[in-house]
């Protein structure tokens, strides 16, 4: 933990409006509020009363002498069971209407929303943008940038997964959807607050899941705008730099450049080297290794390394394919 | 000195027979009542030292958040699911209902035992089987799936001790169904002839709707797991998508049963609750009838909201809405409950024993994870808290703070049956109120983290998310807990050598274990009918001192509490204007 993180996490902190949520940030935040606010007092209210008539019962009617019998009470009402039994429905069908309208809002996104494809995978986020651009996962005063999305203007998330269930949260917007294989999902938002707000996968998905981390960086609409223009193409790059940024996309929550394990093996310096294969087999580093483990990983796992990665087959073209192993053979 | 009606120096059922087998083959319902209570305890000690290890590795500081290995995060993966799946299904499901149901429901019918004893052993020997299953999958490798097994983790991505530990679950579900069966069986053919659906003990309706809700859900469950199972070891493609299945459909069938499975937890403890609330404020209960149908209403409606788990999972709107509405529906008789118990003691005579003050919290402890399940019942809020420490604080307020607290209390409410011997002392009082202060304080700051977004079953938070100050206080409580959850344990094993003797009947209890000594004969009683009046007709009893306890006002010429006792004269002043109807 180092000082320039301690203090972006005092800045967040300082952004909160109230004990029990994080920020507002979004349109739906609020009413969000306004339902739990209405939903705790209520809550307050009755526990007060049952907790305050327990205790009061208890000492008042204590059993002063042991054995000591009470006079007699009833032990039925017929009109005071109905009372407490009606007055607690009343309230719980205002909480499920109110509940439920904030609900179809959030399922239902504006028709002129813009869309932002998010993916999940063991154990990372990445974004994609009908205009091309694709972003990986960043985290408060990490690398990275995370999903970019523009101040006042309604997102629609088309959620994925290419391997488990994953579930994207962000507690500042008051969202949160599942991803599951094979379909997709939706949620959407629209930003009230420029800022960075973090992302969390909210389902289990294994090892790394508490690490599936991102955020949103919420930016005026001209910073958006340029921010867009400024992405270009990596086709445009060099094939070492447009690597770089793929595997900062792709690979760098699990394989890391600095000689430290952290799933995956880390990857600086292997080219050309011999790794040793679960079953005993050995195998040279070359480009025809780094595209079969990127492709179809299982079939080749390094010894002490879990059979953890999912396969990029059809997520990468071969052009990605081929400024990554740049990329990797590049680094020493 | 021994109290006449007390046992302990004579036959009774803990001595009648000895030796390992007596115990280990015996079909005595009160014996495989105790095996399973001090099984479940000790399985509770093994989930005891894995949430232990979950606070650990939580607290801020223990480990470093940006350096944590990949060990370390499956250790913790292993710790939450190990701690989970036993706690689920080997401790609080079994807890009450084979524990305490075994021990006092046939007592409570005058009956000699339960309607299939050898089904009732078979039940306990597959339960043994079940545990030693579970156990088995921390030498073969890393359960880390949670113990909802949700699919295609654990059928295409984790380890083979998925495959040991759903069939542990599959085998514990047998145990549960043939304990239900033989509870369902019970108390429909062996009530006395006077006793009457609703001169039944409320106990027994708790125990009653218990038993629906475990014979009819958990083959549901049974059947899922054995679809998980062929799955992972076929490649039969059911819920994998890259097999052709469908994972939301695994989450329909899993909580098609887990749902229920909450109220199989809390029901049993409702009843206890009942019985402690008659019992200690020396009164009938109030409103039995709604008590009884709340019992049965709640077991029927968990069998229609178990989308609730689902909001967010993919399943359409419209499910998502109407089962909502549902969840609601439980909340009403469940709240109903609670107005009884407390309206119980209006008037009455409270008395502050161990077991009763155990009653008392679970009204703050339920009120708290009750109320708390209307924020999850609300589509609009659950979507933020929906996976994130406010559910898991919601539901250990409801599995921890009420089941298990229902159980500790049964179990010093009717542990003079059991033992002969009384625990309830200022040490016993010492350590529900470590045990109590310590659950507030592990899970009250979960709340507030929760609504924060802070996400479950995450190996750590780094300072920057901002949560270590609850994850903190959470881990202090949990230490606070355990000391006040061992002393409890203390205590009971300090009473079953030290204890006062105990008299039949230490509280004034007229439901009818409380009419034969303590500890009972092998059969139960030593005569053969009883008039059954109004379980909870508090006047049937009086109180005659620390010796003898409660006796009837009104005994039976052949009532082996009192025959010892009817030498002295004095216990038997007329009081005819309080003899039953």
């Amino acid at each position: 933990m180092n000082l320039s993180a301690l203090l972006r996490a005092a800045a967040w902190l300082q952004q909160d409006g109230d004990y029990f949520f994080p920020v507002e940030a979004s349109t739906n935040a609020g009413e969000v509020d306004r339902i739990y606010y209405f939903i705790f007092w209520v809550s307050a209210v009755s526990f007060a009363l049952i907790v305050g008539a327990t205790i009061y019962f208890a000492i008042k009617y204590r059993r002063t002498k042991v054995g000591m019998n009470p006079e007699d009470s009833p032990h039925h009402s017929t009109s005071i069971e109905i009372v407490w039994s009606v007055i607690p429905t009343l309230f719980m069908i205002v909480m499920f209407k109110w509940g439920f309208d904030d609900y179809v809002d959030r399922r239902t996104p504006p028709g002129d929303a813009y869309q932002v494809n998010v993916h999940s995978q063991k154990w990372s986020w990445s974004y994609s943008y009908d205009e091309g651009p694709e972003t990986g996962m960043g985290w408060l005063g990490g690398e990275g940038e995370g999903l970019v999305v523009p101040v006042n203007v309604p997102i629609k998330l088309r959620i994925d997964s290419a391997d488990v269930l994953h579930s994207f949260s962000v507690p500042a917007f008051r969202i949160k959807m599942d991803a599951v294989p094979g379909r997709y999902t939706y949620a959407w938002f629209e930003a009230t607050k420029v800022g960075e707000y973090p992302v969390f996968c909210t389902e289990y998905c294994g090892t790394r899941h508490s690490r599936m981390l991102s955020k949103v960086q919420v930016l005026s609409q001209e910073d958006f705008d340029a921010w867009m223009k400024a992405q270009g193409n990596l086709a445009d790059l060099p094939p070492v730099e447009a690597g770089q940024k793929l595997f900062q996309r792709k690979c760098a929550s699990c394989h890391n450049m600095d000689g430290t394990k952290l799933i995956g093996p880390a990857l600086n310096g292997l080219y050309g080297k011999e790794e040793s294969l679960v079953g005993g087999a050995k195998v040279t580093v070359d480009d025809n290794y780094i595209r079969d483990s990127i492709l179809e990983p299982s079939a080749q796992i390094v010894e002490g390394y879990p059979d953890a990665m999912t396969p990029f087959a059809g997520q990468l073209s071969e052009d990605e394919i081929s400024w990554l192993i740049t990329y990797i053979k590049s680094v020493k | 000195m021994t109290p006449s009606t007390n046992t302990l120096e004579r036959t009774n059922y803990l001595n009648a027979t000895k030796g390992f087998m007596s115990w280990f083959w015996t079909i005595d319902h009160k014996r495989l009542g105790l095996m399973y209570m001090w099984s479940v305890i000790a399985a509770f000690i093994l989930g005891g030292f894995f949430a232990l290890k979950i606070r650990m590795t939580l607290m801020p500081g223990a480990v470093d958040f940006a350096n944590q290995t990949a060990e370390q995060m499956n250790a913790y993966n292993n710790a939450f699911t190990v701690h989970g799946a036993v706690m689920i299904f080997l401790v609080i499901i079994p807890s009450i209902p084979a524990a305490l149901g075994n021990f006092v429901v046939p007592i409570m019918l005058g009956a000699k035992d339960v309607a299939f004893p050898r089904l009732n052993r078979f039940s306990y020997h597959l339960w043994i089987i079940g545990a030693l299953l579970f156990t088995g999958t921390f030498f073969i490798g890393n359960l880390d799936t949670g113990w909802t097994f949700y699919p295609p983790y654990s059928t295409g991505s984790t380890d083979n001790t998925v495959i040991l530990a759903t069939l542990g679950a599959f085998i514990l579900g047998f145990s549960s169904i043939f304990t239900g069966l033989n509870f369902i069986v019970t108390i429909h053919k062996m009530r006395p002839a006077n006793m009457t659906w609703f001169r039944m003990p409320l106990f027994l309706w708790a125990i009653y709707a218990t038993a629906v809700i475990q014979i009819l859900a958990t083959p549901v469950i049974g059947i899922s797991l054995l679809l998980l199972l062929v799955e992972k070891t076929m490649s039969i493609g059911i819920f994998n998508p890259e097999l052709g299945g469908d994972p939301v459909f695994f989450q329909h069938l899993f909580w098609f049963y887990s749902h229920p499975a909450v109220y199989i937890m809390i029901l049993p403890g409702m009843g206890v609750m009942s019985e402690l609330f008659a019992t200690f404020s020396r009164k009938p209960i109030f409103g039995y009838k709604s008590i009884a149908m709340s019992s049965l209403a709640i077991a029927l409606f968990s069998f229609i909201v178990w989308g609730h788990h689902m909001f967010l999972s993919g399943q359409s709107q419209l499910m998502s809405v109407i089962f909502s509405a549902l969840t609601f529906s439980v909340a009403v008789p469940s709240a109903i409950k609670v107005f009884n118990w407390i309206a119980t003691m209006y008037k009455g005579s409270v008395a502050f024993t161990t077991p009763m003050i155990y009653g008392m919290s679970i009204i703050w402890l339920f009120g708290i994870g009750g109320l708390t399940g209307l924020f999850l019942a609300t589509l609009g809020t659950d979507v933020q808290f929906h996976d994130t420490y406010f559910v898991v604080a919601h539901f250990h307020y409801v599995m921890v703070g009420s089941a298990l607290f229902g159980f500790i209390g049964g179990i010093y409410y009717w542990w003079p049956k059991m033992y002969g011997r009384m625990a309830d002392n200022a040490m016993t009082k010492l350590a529900w109120l470590l045990a109590f202060i310590g659950f507030n304080l592990t899970f009250l700051p979960q709340f507030v983290g929760g609504s924060r977004g802070m996400p479950r079953r995450y190996a750590g938070y780094g300072t920057e998310a901002g949560y270590d100050s609850f994850n903190y206080w959470s881990t202090i409580g949990a230490m606070i807990l355990a000391v006040g959850l061992t002393m409890a344990l203390g205590t009971l094993i300090y009473s079953m050598f030290r204890g006062r003797k105990a008299p039949s009947n230490p509280w004034g209890g007229v439901t009818l274990e409380w009419q034969t000594p303590t500890p009972p004969p092998e059969h139960n009683f030593e005569i053969d009918a009883f008039p059954v009046g109004d379980p909870y007709d508090m006047n049937l009893c009086e109180y005659k001192g620390e010796e003898e306890g409660f006796l009837p006002v009104n005994p039976r010429a052949d009532d082996p509490c009192v025959a010892d006792v009817a030498i002295d004269p004095v216990y038997f002043e007329p009081e005819s204007e309080n003899a039953p109807a």
